[in-house]
């Protein structure tokens, strides 16, 4: 009786771990069968080098182009931003910072952190927008670089606590060392912990990069959603994430343009997975 | 001053500059949005429905329906993720499947948010037939929750000195009661606040819940979980981008942010309380 209860227990939390990769291999089922019938309409390199996004002209133009390079545009701007803010604070707060400046300056990051995205949108359109225009004298304050600097702040927490933790694991006698050889503590940052915590640091960007790329609602609201190929930072995006959110409630499910948006979303999971794999071998590389 | 001080007076300086830039950009951002939604909040403004298509009146069906979605998707989460992480942690057997759950996890946990809306809407919205509906956006958003409950509980598990698990085997318990009545008790507090950070995280998504659970205008209270309903962090989503009153809409956004960003970080403080009482009391 006992040893049937034991199983039964067992048997719950093996269905339960088995549940994750039902999850991961449904999202991926989901993505390539409703997004692989984009193909019939449009061959796969106009689809990836075309520029022109008219899903709904008569007839549609399925070209992502000018989406995924609105979302590259946005999310480098974003890691601008955010690698020296993020990386910044978290090189201070792990070596130079004493505990109670510590104390002040880890709640502003994590409070940053707990902030949703949809609210950081708000800032962006209400307040963020008018004042660009005012400053710089644009057409208009949604566009590339409000998103960018946005976005940019959303990352700072991820950057900041990855990478910390990462310059905490540096073992303390390399920096005792290189104070020993007469390096001052700026020296000792940027030529030895620095190095030795760089797998660390790189994954924290990746992440941040994985974060900014699939962040939706920012986008959504600030980038300003022309699908077009911007020749300056301040003209307005629409990056991939917004393209599937904004559109996607006005299609016919089914139809061409239903399918080239979930056509999106496996090219944007491509990239979230491959940032994943590279953090992830950044880190077995740590390990050894 | 030699060069070599100069640049480190520089560096160092240049690190307080960025530290400073990100702590003035946080009181800027909590200033507008609580200078500008704070003069909206009243009673009428949290426990009135909208009015006049969303001029006015206040934001409760968007409460409500915020407190189910997050309610049910936690419930579904939390005994999920707990499962796995004690199956990561005590059995763990075969080696293969645990690094395949391993892979799986962190590979959920890097899917952009608007595709788990996408996955909500294939399989919850039209598949199962759920329509847009509290259950298919609890559904969603219990998936997407899913991978930050497992880390969260694995982390807790692991926290338990292995001592309390052989002390408990050694008296002859055996795994089942071990886990049950040894390893879950001690790691509760821990995957509590892991639960609590969750919540905060759930209440505040948008993209997962865009086509599968949330809705502009509806002035009664969800009555079961077939209904679709409004969302705190889709009202202001909405309020923003549709709508024809911009000058009556923006300000009733700004309120709803409040009560929203107030909820999440209220949430959140309740979390650190928490474990920050955990490693004053723990003994070992």
């Amino acid at each position: 009786m006992n040893n049937f209860k034991e199983k039964i227990f067992k048997g719950i939390t093996y269905t339960a771990s088995l549940f994750t990769i039902i999850v991961l291999f449904g999202i991926i089922a989901t993505l390539f069968s409703e997004g692989l019938p984009i193909l019939k309409y449009v061959n796969i390199k106009d689809f990836l080098t075309s520029p022109n996004w008219h899903p709904t002209h008569i007839p549609a133009d399925f070209g992502t182009l000018s989406l995924i390079v609105g979302s590259l545009v946005v999310t480098t701007g974003a890691l601008i931003i955010a690698i020296p803010l993020g990386l910044g604070s978290a090189i201070y707060i792990s070596e130079i910072a004493g505990p109670r400046s510590k104390e002040i300056i880890k709640p502003i990051i994590e409070l940053l952190a707990g902030i949703p995205s949809v609210v950081y949108g708000l800032f962006g359109m209400a307040f963020l927008s008018p004042f660009l225009i005012k400053v710089f004298g644009i057409p208009t304050g949604l566009n590339a670089f409000s998103a960018s600097i946005v976005l940019g702040v959303m990352v700072v927490p991820i950057i900041s606590s990855m990478s910390e933790d990462a310059l905490s694991t540096v073992p303390r006698n390399l920096r005792e060392a290189s104070f020993a050889l007469g390096a001052n503590k700026w020296e000792t940052i940027v030529k030895i912990v620095l190095p030795a915590a760089r797998s660390g640091v790189i994954s924290s960007i990746m992440l941040g990069f994985g974060r900014a790329i699939g962040e939706t609602m920012v986008v959504i609201m600030i980038a300003g959603g022309a699908a077009q190929i911007p020749t300056s930072i301040f003209q307005p995006v629409r990056p991939m994430t917004a393209a599937i959110a904004s559109e996607m409630g006005e299609t016919v499910i089914g139809s061409p343009h239903f399918h080239a948006l979930f056509g999106i979303a496996i090219v944007l999971f491509i990239i979230t997975f491959i940032t994943n794999l590279i953090t992830e071998f950044a880190f077995l590389k740590k390990r050894k | 001053m030699t060069k070599r001080e100069l640049k480190q007076f520089i560096g160092v300086n240049a690190l307080r500059l960025f530290i400073v830039v990100t702590a003035l950009f946080l009181i800027l951002f909590l200033y507008v949005i609580i200078s500008k939604g704070g003069k909206m909040i009243s009673w009428s403004f949290i426990f009135e429905s909208p009015k006049k298509y969303m001029t006015e009146g206040g934001i409760f069906p968007a409460i409500v329906g915020t407190f189910w979605l997050t309610i049910i998707s936690i419930g579904i989460s939390l005994p999920l993720g707990v499962f796995t992480a004690i199956y990561m942690v005590s059995y763990g057997k075969p080696a293969w499947f645990v690094r395949f759950v391993r892979v799986a996890i962190n590979t959920l946990a890097g899917v952009p948010s608007i595709i788990y809306g996408l996955f909500g809407l294939t399989v919850f919205v039209q598949l199962m037939k759920f329509d847009v509906s509290i259950l298919a956006g609890s559904l969603t958003l219990a998936v997407l929750a899913l991978p930050v409950m497992i880390n969260a509980s694995e982390e807790a598990l692991r926290g338990v000195p292995q001592d309390f698990r052989e002390a408990s085997l050694a008296l002859g318990a055996t795994e089942r009661q071990t886990i049950l009545r040894v390893l879950l008790p001690t790691a509760l507090p821990n995957i509590l606040t892991g639960t609590i950070i969750s919540i905060g995280r759930v209440a505040g998504e948008t993209a997962p819940i865009l086509f599968t659970a949330a809705t502009f205008y509806t002035r009664r209270l969800p009555t079961s979980v077939m209904d679709e309903v409004m969302v705190l962090p889709y009202h202001i989503y909405a309020l923003m981008t549709e709508g024809a009153h911009a000058d009556k809409q923006v300000p009733i956004a700004y309120g709803t942010a409040v009560v929203l960003l107030a909820l999440v970080l209220l949430v959140s403080a309740v979390a650190i309380i928490i474990r920050y009482n955990i490693r004053k009391k723990r003994k070992w």
